[in-house]
């Protein structure tokens, strides 16, 4: 229903994305999406993986400010207009989206678009109203 | 009045003078200080000489008063006459050795004679008592055991208090929670800047902390608002310890269970506040330099020593019923204050507006830089979970909640940085809090 998203503190600092990639790396973890919230001093690097315990569990013992937040991922049509299809119907239930980016891969023609909301729950009704898939296992994908 | 075996009672044997009348201590302090003036006189050169360029001898000291005709004696001194010059007892008598950290050049060498060991474990019997602590307890000692005071001299007392000692050490903060938990600690002895690390590991592991009920923190300056923020988030009670390696280690003053000043054990360490600029012994209540001078010392006595640390002395009689005077907590030590763009400031500032803040725990660093002649002030503040976010909304919130509250604090404003845990820097000990580049 809800997909677990690892996001990890990252203050300005050289190296500091290549420190996380290689933790995960050493345990085979494999990164599904991923973006980075760069703002002036610090970042905020967000991941779907497929292992998201195993993600906490490793970057917490090398050193990192990490939290596990339940997000939602979302087939779009890949196509012109998919995504304002999308978002219609989130604004007509008058659902605010904190944030969003798409995963590295697709799921058959379909993109795939993670979404940060407050009211989690309320969202994949609607998504799934307008007729919209909700991922549920983003692992196994 | 209690008694020893009374779980609820802090009264020890070996508590006796902390209930003395304060005419008779005074008797005693008289006595004492006589009879050490006379055998840092007879027995040390330095102190001998110091004595005789203004024309003092033993004799001069006919009141407790005539202290303050003496010399003070400062760090440099000890430095100075490294590793031996100050000794009193010549080595076959002297039983011990412990030295400072020296974080500028040579450390300093402090040595103790058995009946010195005997007062140090006497005076940390009536401090953990102080704290309500008893035989039954359960003591972890996770000040560093080694050339510094603070394990050994815990240590000792702890024994000698009839408490269970678990003589951990510091470090290895899984070891610690882990030993906590399973040996059933109910006390324990660590600087607060560690405990605090301690809490948030041990959050995190999901560790029992219900049979804990008592922390002895010292080694460094801590504010009564970080003392609220532990009581609050952990149930403990945390006292302070007062100790210094240059008079006898931890042991010298220690709060009671009423929270409201440390009573110094003034039987063995006579304090007096001073002006740290003039010198001037200041009056009853005043705030100002912590002066002390040991009355018993055998290996080294130390006449006056200068200790750097702020505060008041108060001579009302605590609620507790101890007669001893009291020092306010130490939030900071005369040679912590820096300046900056006129402002002078203290590291507990900083602190005390961290705390404001819901959620922060005050790991903290504080760095001072120059550039084009204007001075600026960076607070690196740790984002640790209990404040991470993955929404930037939050955390540009946090950091603007900061900068207002070392503003409101300070009447300057400060860099804020948010940073990574740097887990390492606090396990160490003693938190070093502030980095100063400024070329002048």
């Amino acid at each position: 229903m809800e997909v677990a998203q690892i996001s990890i503190f990252l203050e300005n600092r050289s190296g500091g994305l290549a420190d996380v990639a290689d933790a995960l790396a050493r345990q085979g973890i494999s990164i599904k999406a991923i973006t980075l919230a760069d703002m002036a001093d610090f970042g905020i690097l967000r991941l779907i993986v497929d292992d998201p315990d195993l993600t906490r569990a490793v970057l917490k013992e090398a050193g990192f400010t990490v939290d596990k937040t339940r997000v939602v991922a979302v087939e779009v049509p890949d196509r012109a207009g998919g995504l304002r299809d999308t978002l219609q119907a989130l604004k007509r239930s008058e659902i605010n989206v904190e944030y969003m980016y798409s995963a590295a891969r697709r799921s058959g023609e379909s993109a795939i678009i993670i979404f940060r909301f407050d009211e989690v729950a309320r969202a994949i009704d609607v998504l799934r109203g307008a007729g919209l898939k909700v991922l549920d296992r983003f692992e196994t994908m | 009045m209690n008694t020893w075996n009374d779980p609820t009672g802090g009264f020890h044997p070996a508590s006796a003078p902390d209930y003395l009348p304060r005419k008779q201590l005074a008797e005693l302090q008289l006595k004492r200080l006589r009879s050490i003036v006379e055998r840092a006189y007879a027995r040390v050169a330095f102190f001998r000489h110091r004595m005789e360029v203004r024309g003092l001898t033993p004799e001069s000291i006919t009141r407790l008063e005539d202290l303050g005709k003496l010399p003070f004696t400062v760090k440099a001194d000890l430095r100075d006459t490294y590793p031996f010059g100050l000794f009193a007892s010549p080595m076959e008598e002297i039983v011990r050795l412990h030295a400072s950290s020296g974080t500028t050049g040579k450390p300093i060498v402090v040595a103790y004679t058995q009946a010195d060991i005997e007062v140090w474990k006497q005076v940390m019997v009536r401090a953990f008592a102080c704290y309500g602590l008893h035989r039954g307890d359960v003591i972890q000692n996770a000040y560093g055991y080694g050339l510094f005071t603070g394990g050994l001299g815990a240590h000792y007392g702890a024994e000698a208090l009839g408490a269970t000692v678990i003589p951990i050490s510091g470090g290895n903060t899984e070891r610690q929670l882990m030993v906590m938990q399973d040996f059933g600690a109910t006390a324990i002895c660590c600087t607060p800047s560690y405990f605090l690390h301690l809490v948030e590991r041990g959050k995190e592991m999901k560790v029992d902390f219900s049979k804990m009920r008592v922390g002895v923190f010292g080694a460094e300056p801590w504010s009564e608002a970080m003392r609220q923020r532990i009581q609050e988030d952990t149930g403990i009670r945390g006292y302070d310890i007062y100790g210094l390696s240059e008079i006898i280690g931890p042991g010298i003053a220690a709060e009671c269970t009423h929270q409201d000043g440390l009573h110094v054990f003034e039987d063995h360490f006579y304090p007096e506040i001073i002006d740290p600029d003039s010198g001037e012994v200041l009056p009853e209540g005043a705030e100002g330099e912590l002066v002390l001078t040991t009355l018993s010392k055998q290996a080294m006595p130390m006449i006056r020593y200068r200790t750097r640390d702020v505060t008041t002395l108060a001579s009302a009689t605590c609620a507790c019923g101890r007669t001893l005077r009291r020092i306010r907590r130490i939030e900071r030590r005369s040679d912590d204050m820096f300046i900056i763009r006129g402002v002078n400031v203290f590291p507990s500032q900083v602190e005390a507006a961290l705390l404001r803040l819901k959620g922060t725990l005050p790991h903290y660093h504080i760095v001072l830089t120059r550039e084009h002649g204007l001075d600026n002030m960076e607070v690196q503040v740790e984002v640790t979970p209990e404040v991470f976010s993955d929404k930037i909304r939050a955390l540009e919130s946090l950091h603007a909640e900061i900068e207002h509250e070392i503003e409101q604090i300070l009447g300057i404003r400060a860099e804020v940085t948010l940073v990574e845990p740097r887990t390492l820097a606090r396990s160490e000990g003693k938190a070093k809090r502030v980095t100063d580049k400024r070329k002048i």
